[in-house]
C-alpha cells in the first residue's frame, strides 16, 4: 500500500515537471509548482510513516509548508508586482522541449545508477526521479527568458534535489534540512526582492535587457 | 588573558552576530569601528587555536569543531576582514560625505558584512559537511543583497546573475552531499555523524566508489562554482566589480578561498576513497580553463575593477593547480598562497575602491597618471598589483614557486608549463594596465567628480601590505600551522 501511493507520488512529481516545461502561462506554472509541492510532502509523509520515525514527520510537515505553501504564495507576490509578465517566453519550442524531457530522464536513470545500486531501501529505486526532475530545472532555466521562470526553474532543481535526498537515504539529518529549507526560504526572499529592483531598474523582467555588463 | 579552545571556537561566530546585532542599535561611527573589532577577534580566535591544534591535534565544542586547516582559515578570514572592515569604516564616511547613501542603507550594510563574517567563520568550524554547505549558501544569501546595494542596474543585474548561477552550482553541491550521505548510510553510518568529516574521515574503508566517484564530481562542480573556476566562473567579474569595495575585498580575498576549503574538506574523503587520479584530472581542467579565461580577458581589459576581478579567477586556477597536485609541498603552497591573496586582493579592491570615488569612473584610461595626483595612493595600489603580480618581497612570489615545483616533482611538467604560460601572459596584462593607471599620460580633461583623499583611509591598506610583506620574508610561527593543515588536507595516504 505505502510502496503503490509512494510510486503514484513519484510519478506526480516528474509528471509536474514536465508540465511546467509544457505549459506557458505563468500562472499555471506555479500551480503546477504547488501540485510538485504536494507530491514532495507525500514522499516524505509516506518516508516517514514507512520509517516509523516522528523526526522525518516533523521534516515532512516543514517541506509541505513550504513547498507547497509558502513558496508558491511569495511567486504569486512577484507576478503580481510584476504586470506585462503573463506568459514565458521559451527559447525552444514545446516539442523540442518534450524530446529534450524525454532526453533527460534517461539520462537521470543512467545517471544515478550506482545510488540506486547502493540502495538501502526499495524506495530508492525511485531516486532517477529527483535526478530527472533536477535535469528538467537546468533546462527550464537555461531555456527561459523572463525572470520569473528562472526561478521557476531553481526550484524545480531544489524539489529534485530534495527528492533525491529523501528516496536515497529515507531523510538527511534534521538539521540539515532545516538549515536547507531555511536557506531556501531566504534565497526566494532575494530573488524577489531582486525581481522587484529588476523591474524597478529595468522595466519588464526580460532577461535579454539584462546587457550592462559584459566584456 | 589566555582563551580557552572551546571559547576560541565560538568566538568567531559569536564576535560578528554580536557586532551586527549592535550595528542594528548603535550609531553608524561607532558600529563600523565594531566591527572591525569583530574582525580582529575572528583572527585572535584563529590565532588562539591555531596555538593549540598546530600539533595536529583538534578542538571541539558541539557541533564545532577545529583542527589546524580551520584555524588557518580563521587567520585568513580575520586577516583580509579586518583590512576589508577598517577600509569599511572610511567607504561609509565617504558615501556620507557625499550623500550618496541613507543611514538604513549604511545599517543595513553593517549588519550584512558581519552576517556575511559569520557565516563563513561556520563554514570553516563545522564538523558537519552538511552544516557547512547551510553555511556557504547563507553566504550566497547574504552577498546577493550585498552586491546589489547600491541598486543601479549594473549591480542589480550583478546580484541577480549572482544568485541564480551560485544557488543553482551550490545546489549541486548539496546534490553530491546527499550522495556522499547515502555512501555514509550504507556503510552504516547513523543520523547526523553520518555527515561528520570526522567520522567519514576515519571510516573511508565502508564508503560505495561508484557513489562516491558521482558525489566527488557533483561536489567540484558545485563548489567550483562558487570558487570562480571555469567554466562557472560567469558571474564573478559582474559580483566582484558591483558591490562595494570593502564587501569586493572580502568576496575576492577570503569566499572563493572558503568555497575551495569545502573542497578540500571533500578531497581528503574522496582520495582515500578512488585515489587521487579523479579529482586531479578535474582539477587540472578547471585550473588551465581559468588561467586561460583569466589571461585572454585581462588583456583586453578596459575597467580596473573587473581587472581585478579577472586577476582573482587567476589566482584561483593555481589554487586549484596546487589542490591537483596534491602533494603535501603543493597543499603548504596553496594555503600560502590563499592568504598571501587574500591580503594582497583586499588592498586592491579597498585602494580600487578609493579610486573609483576619487576619479568617478573604473575605467582605466580615466585615471591615467594616478602616480601624479594622488601619490599616496597610487604607492599602495602599485605595490598591491606588483604583490598580486607574484613578485618578491610579498608572499605569492613564494608559494607560485612552491606550486610550480610540488607541480614538477609529482610530473605534471605538461600542466605547470602550459599554466605557467598562461600566467606570465597574464602577469604582462595586469603589469600593462597598472602601469597605464599609475604612470601613463594623464587625460587633459580633469577628472568629474574630485572628493579629497583623506590620509587615514590608506592607513589599513598600507597595514595589508606590510602582512603580506612579512609573510613573504619569513612565515614564523605559521610554518608550523600550514604543515599540520596540509597534513590534513593530504591525510596519510
Amino acid at each position: 500500500m505505502v510502496d503503490q501511493l509512494l510510486n503514484l507520488s513519484c510519478g506526480l512529481f516528474l509528471l509536474s515537471a514536465i508540465g511546467v516545461l509544457w505549459r506557458r502561462e505563468l500562472s499555471a506554472l506555479i500551480a503546477l509548482l504547488t501540485v510538485q509541492g504536494l507530491a514532495l510532502t507525500g514522499i516524505a509523509v509516506l518516508l516517514a510513516v514507512d520509517h516509523h520515525s516522528v523526526e522525518a514527520a516533523v521534516v515532512a510537515v516543514g517541506v509541505g509548508l513550504l513547498k507547497a505553501g509558502l513558496l508558491p504564495w511569495l511567486l504569486r507576490r512577484v507576478l503580481a508586482r510584476v504586470p506585462g509578465a503573463r506568459e514565458t517566453a521559451p527559447l525552444v519550442n514545446v516539442s523540442a522541449s518534450m524530446l529534450a524531457a524525454a532526453a533527460l530522464v534517461l539520462l537521470a536513470y543512467a545517471a544515478a545508477r550506482p545510488l540506486v545500486a547502493l540502495a538501502p531501501s526499495s524506495t530508492a529505486r525511485a531516486a532517477p526521479v529527483g535526478v530527472a526532475v533536477v535535469l528538467l530545472g537546468f533546462f527550464l532555466a537555461a531555456t527561459r527568458r523572463r525572470a520569473i521562470s528562472q526561478i521557476i526553474g531553481v526550484l524545480l532543481i531544489d524539489n529534485g534535489i530534495a527528492a533525491v535526498a529523501f528516496l536515497a537515504t529515507g531523510g538527511v539529518p534534521l538539521v540539515v534540512e532545516l538549515g536547507v529549507s531555511a536557506d531556501l526560504l531566504l534565497a526566494v526572499l532575494v530573488l524577489q526582492v531582486l525581481t522587484t529592483r529588476l523591474h524597478a531598474a529595468f522595466g519588464d523582467t526580460d532577461l535579454d535587457e539584462l546587457r550592462e555588463l559584459h566584456d | 588573558m589566555t582563551v580557552t579552545p572551546t571559547l576560541a571556537l565560538y568566538l568567531p561566530l559569536a564576535a560578528p552576530i554580536a557586532a551586527a546585532g549592535a550595528s542594528a542599535l548603535l550609531g553608524r561611527r561607532v558600529a563600523a569601528w565594531l566591527g572591525v573589532v569583530a574582525a580582529a577577534s575572528i583572527l585572535a580566535a584563529g590565532a588562539a587555536l591555531a596555538a593549540t591544534v598546530h600539533d595536529g591535534s583538534n578542538a571541539n565544542a558541539g557541533l564545532l569543531r577545529a583542527d589546524a586547516l580551520t584555524a588557518f582559515m580563521l587567520i585568513v578570514i580575520g586577516a583580509v576582514a579586518a583590512i576589508a572592515c577598517w577600509a569599511g569604516v572610511h567607504h561609509l564616511a565617504d558615501e556620507d560625505t557625499a550623500g550618496i547613501t541613507t543611514p538604513a542603507a549604511a545599517r543595513r550594510y553593517l549588519v550584512l558584512v558581519q552576517l556575511f563574517l559569520a557565516a563563513m567563520c561556520l563554514a570553516v568550524l563545522a564538523d558537519n559537511l552538511g552544516v557547512l554547505w547551510v553555511a556557504v549558501e547563507a553566504t550566497t544569501i547574504v552577498t546577493a543583497f550585498l552586491v546589489g546595494h547600491r541598486r543601479s542596474r549594473a549591480s542589480v543585474e550583478a546580484a541577480w546573475k549572482y544568485v541564480v548561477l551560485c544557488s543553482v552550482g551550490i545546489g549541486i553541491a548539496f546534490l553530491g552531499t546527499v550522495c556522499v550521505y547515502a555512501a555514509a548510510v550504507a556503510a552504516g553510518a547513523h543520523g547526523t555523524t553520518a555527515l561528520n568529516w570526522t567520522h567519514l574521515d576515519a571510516n573511508t574503508a565502508g564508503l560505495d566508489p561508484d557513489l562516491i566517484r558521482l558525489a566527488t564530481g557533483l561536489v567540484l562542480l558545485g563548489f567550483g562554482t562558487k570558487a570562480g573556476l571555469a567554466p562557472m566562473h560567469a558571474w564573478l567579474p559582474d559580483a566582484h566589480s558591483q558591490a562595494p569595495a570593502p564587501v569586493s575585498a572580502l568576496m575576492s580575498g577570503v569566499l572563493l578561498s572558503v568555497a575551495f576549503y569545502a573542497i578540500w574538506r571533500y578531497k581528503a574523503i574522496t582520495d582515500a576513497v578512488l585515489g587521487p587520479g579523479y579529482a586531479r584530472t578535474v582539477l587540472l581542467v578547471a585550473a588551465l580553463a581559468s588561467l586561460a579565461v583569466a589571461a585572454v580577458l585581462l588583456i583586453a581589459q578596459r575597467d580596473y575593477k573587473r581587472m581585478l576581478a579577472y586577476s582573482s579567477i587567476e589566482h584561483m586556477g593555481l589554487v586549484a593547480l596546487g589542490t591537483a597536485t596534491g602533494s603535501r609541498l603543493a597543499i603548504t603552497a596553496v594555503l600560502l598562497h590563499v592568504l598571501g591573496h587574500g591580503l594582497g586582493k583586499a588592498v586592491a579592491f579597498c585602494g580600487a575602491g578609493q579610486l573609483q570615488r576619487l576619479s568617478g569612473s573604473s575605467r582605466i584610461t580615466a585615471v591615467r597618471g594616478l602616480a601624479g595626483r594622488h601619490p599616496t595612493l597610487a604607492g599602495a595600489l602599485g605595490l598591491a598589483l606588483v604583490a598580486l603580480l607574484g613578485l618578491p618581497p610579498f608572499s605569492l612570489f613564494a608559494s607560485e614557486i612552491g606550486i610550480a615545483r610540488a607541480g614538477l616533482s609529482a610530473g605534471q611538467g605538461w600542466a605547470v608549463a602550459a599554466a605557467f604560460g598562461l600566467v606570465l601572459v597574464a602577469f604582462a596584462a595586469l603589469a600593462r594596465n597598472g602601469a597605464a593607471m599609475m604612470l601613463g599620460a594623464a587625460e587633459p580633461v580633469p577628472p568629474a567628480s574630485a572628493g579629497r583623499l583623506r590620509p587615514a583611509a590608506i592607513a589599513p591598506l598600507v597595514l595589508g601590505l606590510a602582512a603580506a610583506a612579512a609573510l613573504g620574508i619569513s612565515l614564523g610561527p605559521l610554518l608550523m600551522l600550514l604543515d599540520a593543515a596540509a597534513t590534513t588536507v593530504v591525510g596519510g595516504h
